[in-house]
């Protein structure tokens, strides 16, 4: 059958790292001790960390072997739909490496900071310029962070028109984050039901949208993968009730020079730089999560904020409406010059491009596999198409099992089982930098798990086979937890 | 563009299958009155080597790029970073995954996580550890608002003035909108937190206390969790120098119920204050209050050992707007690299450096008072330290700054009332010869 490009490698076994190594063993050069011995407190002093010796050797060999297990974007594709996954430049981790940059303390006067402080000047403006929104804050270290600081601003905003609104909107397609964040400022969520065609509806915002509501939280385009055609009529709703619009703009992917996020009438947005700006996800962090906003809301934005003047760039840290910071300093500044230096990498024109061929790819994909996949919603899709496991059900195939058969190809599986409006959901988003041929792979196997699942199912159920681990146990994990050794 | 693979006939052929005929066709459905209007206003594209060359003039206009040392502390550390801990945790394997979403191509960010929340437990003598936070900062929040929610109907939480002053910041930040108080305690001479207001609060659900503090004082962990669990709240210990714990007591053995700091220290880079992490660990009877993810061990379907994230039925994505926090990642890679590194020191190298701290940061402090400074506060210290100066020491400070060395941060931004207090820190990157100099240069 159709192969992707997985086979059984060479995996190494490595045990826990507290079950190696030797006391006197030693991976680490201390510099020079040129100061005398002080006296120490007795009564402060402590054992030490029970931590193993070990030759540098032994870590060179256990992080290698470690790193081995795992499966990145540039071991292969990576089609997790909402994540974007695409190609991380690897001079971008070259210039976050930049030293002044990489050694520059957050504290010293910003008259010795300047370089740092132009660069994330510059950022806001690019970040700005890109969403069409007024101002930009840097600060927030993710995505769940930039939604809370947008939550806090709109918590502020009311407060000082003197404004008791509690509760908040979110569509039932929205990011478990959106009412996480919303209940940390005290928002009861209102789950808002997608229209019939994956969309909202307007009629359902005109219906739910009072003068208790703080307004709206809406990711578009949306987590089906489909552009909110009625967005300009639902902020319209949402602005005439003096409420607010969050958008979440985890899919910014997919529409960069192509729509206008205040023209949407969206009042603070927030970005994944880890997503649309190519920064890499570290199994799970530094992530960074901007928030654009509206002049109107400008002054709430989180301090310090960086200023130009005359005299240079300095910090305005003092602000009467500012809900104050969200982060010890500056945000994660390592990932800031990562997006910095891709911005500047791409120019207008290819960003606009990335998102288009973003686009290309997620159509391409949705329209060679309608034959083989159950479609959630047919409408254009966007950068990303969500399937679901209905026509392998009969066979006693489900989303997991043939996501699980991927692996076992050599292809990171797409999202699964979101979002939770589309049953089994099959999430896919390839990216603007997979190539056609690969894209043809993919698609190809996916084609033949397809086949799989009606005349060797079990073959499925087994998978993976060819991994370090099997299918694990998660229901043990969480009964009775071991979260250390 | 090299990372737009597509060739025109590509795009052509895929056009084709999908029955469009240009890539605006594409986007056809989007309204027009949401349309970007124009050309996106951003320069490039800058060739690579342009864009190294204009990173490095950035970089050469920060003092950082021309000077020889910074002795601030206060939050970022300048720590030598073993070559070993850069090379491994840059490894692509780890750089470019995602969230371990799908264990089975994944255990080595799972072990990894897993190892780092042990080592994290064992650095603070914690029962558990989570995968990480964003920050030191946003970590004492999301321990302040874990106290209020285990104390259910106590609304009020306390925290050392003598806690970072941008923490605190952040959890007013964090804390605003909710029906909560804060309390801010003073300070005694010796530097020391003073507990004396708790007793008259009633409704007391928790109570932070940072060692080494803002001033680099060693608290009395063990005194101040006695003294809150007599009145019934939780004992929360913050830091934002782990290495201290190298040396001296953790906060665990103390009795501390959640400990939450700053791992910078340990192997990240300080750039402009982040990449950071965030650590943070509990007793093992919080831990379904605990925000954050959390990697378990388990078995596979072969009984084989292997590692999952778990605990999940906390997390927003399950629990929305009912999750114990709106945290959806970590600081993954920075964890990462903070094992790495704890493991690259052992038991033997963190004892040794943290001693090695010591004694530079008590050189230091030595020869500034016996040229003449006063120390701010009597308590002990680690790597960190205040004095104040009798006459004007900002003229001193910019003449060596002027030779490449940024002697300490002024204290008077962040308290008014410090005025010519400076905050010192030397950490092992600082030799005697420049220390020397330096004392040449306030002796003058």
């Amino acid at each position: 059958m159709t192969h992707g490009p997985g086979t059984n490698g060479l995996i190494l076994e490595e045990p826990l790292l507290w079950e190696k190594g030797k006391p006197g063993r030693v991976a680490y050069s201390l510099p020079h001790r040129d100061v005398p011995e002080e006296t120490v407190d007795q009564n402060l002093l402590g054992d030490g960390p029970e931590f193993t010796d070990l030759g540098e050797l032994d870590v060179v060999r256990h992080y290698t072997r470690l790193s081995q297990w795992n499966f990145g974007i540039d071991t292969g594709m990576y089609p997790l739909g909402s994540c974007t996954m695409k190609y991380n430049p690897k001079i971008n981790e070259k210039m976050a490496a930049t030293a002044g940059l990489a050694s520059a303390h957050p504290l010293l006067e910003a008259g010795l900071s300047q370089g740092i402080l132009k660069l994330y000047y510059e950022l806001e403006q690019f970040l700005s310029a890109i969403t069409g929104m007024d101002a930009v804050s840097l600060q927030p270290s993710a995505g769940a962070q930039g939604e809370l600081t947008a939550m806090l601003m709109f918590a502020a905003y009311f407060r000082k028109k003197g404004e008791q609104r509690t509760k908040i909107l979110i569509p039932d397609t929205a990011h478990g984050t959106n009412p996480a964040s919303a209940a940390l400022c005290g928002f009861t969520a209102i789950p808002l039901a997608s229209g019939k065609h994956g969309i909202l509806d307007p009629t359902a915002v005109e219906e739910l949208m009072d003068d208790e509501t703080v307004g709206i939280m809406v990711t578009n385009p949306n987590t089906l993968g489909l552009f909110e055609e009625h967005i300009r009529e639902i902020t319209d709703i949402v602005h005439s009730r003096g409420g607010l619009v969050y958008g979440d703009g985890a899919n910014m992917n997919a529409i960069m020079g192509v729509v206008d996020i205040k023209r949407c009438g969206i009042d603070a947005v927030h970005l994944n730089l880890h997503k649309t700006f190519s920064t890499p996800h570290g199994g799970g962090g530094p992530g960074s999560g901007p928030v654009c906003v509206t002049a109107e809301l400008a002054p709430y934005l989180p301090v310090p904020r960086v200023a130009r003047t005359d005299e240079g760039y300095v910090l305005e840290t003092q602000s009467a409406e500012s809900i104050g910071r969200v982060h010890g300093f500056f945000g994660n500044v390592s990932v800031l010059i990562r997006a910095y230096s891709y911005i500047l990498s791409m120019g207008p024109n290819n960003l606009k491009k990335a998102s288009q061929l973003a686009v290309l790819n997620g159509a391409y994909v949705k329209a060679r596999l309608l034959d083989t996949f159950d479609l959630a919603y047919d409408r254009p899709c966007m950068h990303e198409c969500v399937f679901s496991d209905a026509r392998q059900l009969p066979f006693k195939i489900t989303t997991l099992d043939m996501a699980k058969r991927l692996i076992d190809h050599g292809y990171h599986p797409p999202t699964i089982y979101f979002p939770l409006v589309v049953s089994g959901a099959i999430m896919i988003e390839p990216t603007e930098t997979e190539c056609k041929d690969d894209l043809d792979s993919f698609i190809e196997v996916f084609q033949a798990i397809a086949q799989e699942a009606e005349n060797d199912g079990e073959r499925l159920r087994q998978a993976p086979v060819i991994t370090k681990v099997r299918r694990l146990d998660e229901t043990q994990a969480a009964r009775k937890p071991c979260l250390r050794g | 563009m090299r990372y737009l693979p597509h060739t025109e006939e590509e795009i052509a052929e895929m056009l084709a299958v999908i029955g469009q005929q240009s890539l605006a066709d594409l986007f056809a459905h989007i309204p027009a009155d949401t349309r970007f209007q124009g050309e996106l206003d951003i320069p490039g594209p800058l060739s690579e080597w342009d864009l190294t060359t204009h990173l490095e003039v950035l970089g050469q206009s920060m003092f950082t790029g021309s000077s020889r040392a910074v002795l601030i502390g206060a939050g970022s550390y300048d720590h030598h970073i073993p070559e070993i801990v850069r090379s491994l945790s840059g490894r692509s394997e780890f750089l470019t995954a995602y969230t371990p979403y799908q264990p089975e191509m994944a255990q080595g960010t799972l072990q990894g996580i897993f190892e780092f929340q042990t080592l994290t437990a064992r650095l603070l003598g914690m029962e558990v550890a989570n995968a990480s936070m964003y920050d030191g900062a946003s970590a004492l929040a999301e321990a302040l608002l874990m106290a209020l929610r285990i104390g259910k109907k106590k609304g009020t939480v306390a925290i050392s003035s003598a806690i970072h002053p941008h923490y605190r910041e952040v959890v007013k930040t964090y804390l605003e909108p909710g029906p909560f108080e804060i309390v801010e305690l003073s300070l005694g001479d010796d530097g020391r937190t003073d507990l004396s207001a708790l007793s008259a609060i009633d409704d007391l659900a928790g109570v932070a206390i940072q060692s080494p503090n803002f001033f680099g004082i060693i608290e009395d962990h063990q005194q101040s969790a006695d003294f809150v669990h007599g009145l019934g709240a939780l004992y929360i210990a913050c830091f934002s120098e782990p290495l201290t714990f190298g040396l001296f007591k953790n906060p665990g053995s103390a009795g501390a119920d959640i400990v939450c700091g700053e791992g910078q220290s340990f192997g990240m880079k300080q750039s402009f204050g982040g990449s950071g992490l965030g650590m943070f660990g509990c007793k093992q009877e919080f831990v379904r209050n605990m925000p954050g993810r959390v990697v378990g061990q388990t078995v596979d379907k072969d009984g084989k050992r292997g590692f999952v994230l778990t605990l999940s039925t906390r997390e927003q994505h399950i629990r929305r707007e009912k999750a114990t926090s709106n945290i959806c990642s970590n600081q993954g890679l920075c964890a990462m690299t903070a094992a790495i590194y704890m493991a690259t020191l052992g038991h033997t190298g963190m004892r040794q450096l943290a001693r090695l701290n010591y004694d530079k940061a008590a050189y230091l402090r030595k020869g500034l008072l016996a040229a003449g400074a006063k120390p701010l506060f009597s308590g002990p210290v680690f790597n960190e330290f205040a004095v104040v100066f009798e006459k004007d020491f900002t003229p001193v400070r910019q003449r060596l700054l002027d030779q490449g060395i940024a002697a300490g941060l002024s204290l008077e931004p962040y308290y008014p009332d410090l005025g010519n207090a400076f905050l010192f820190c030397a950490t092992e990157t600082v030799s005697r010869a420049l220390i020397d100099e330096l004392l040449e240069e306030v002796r003058r």
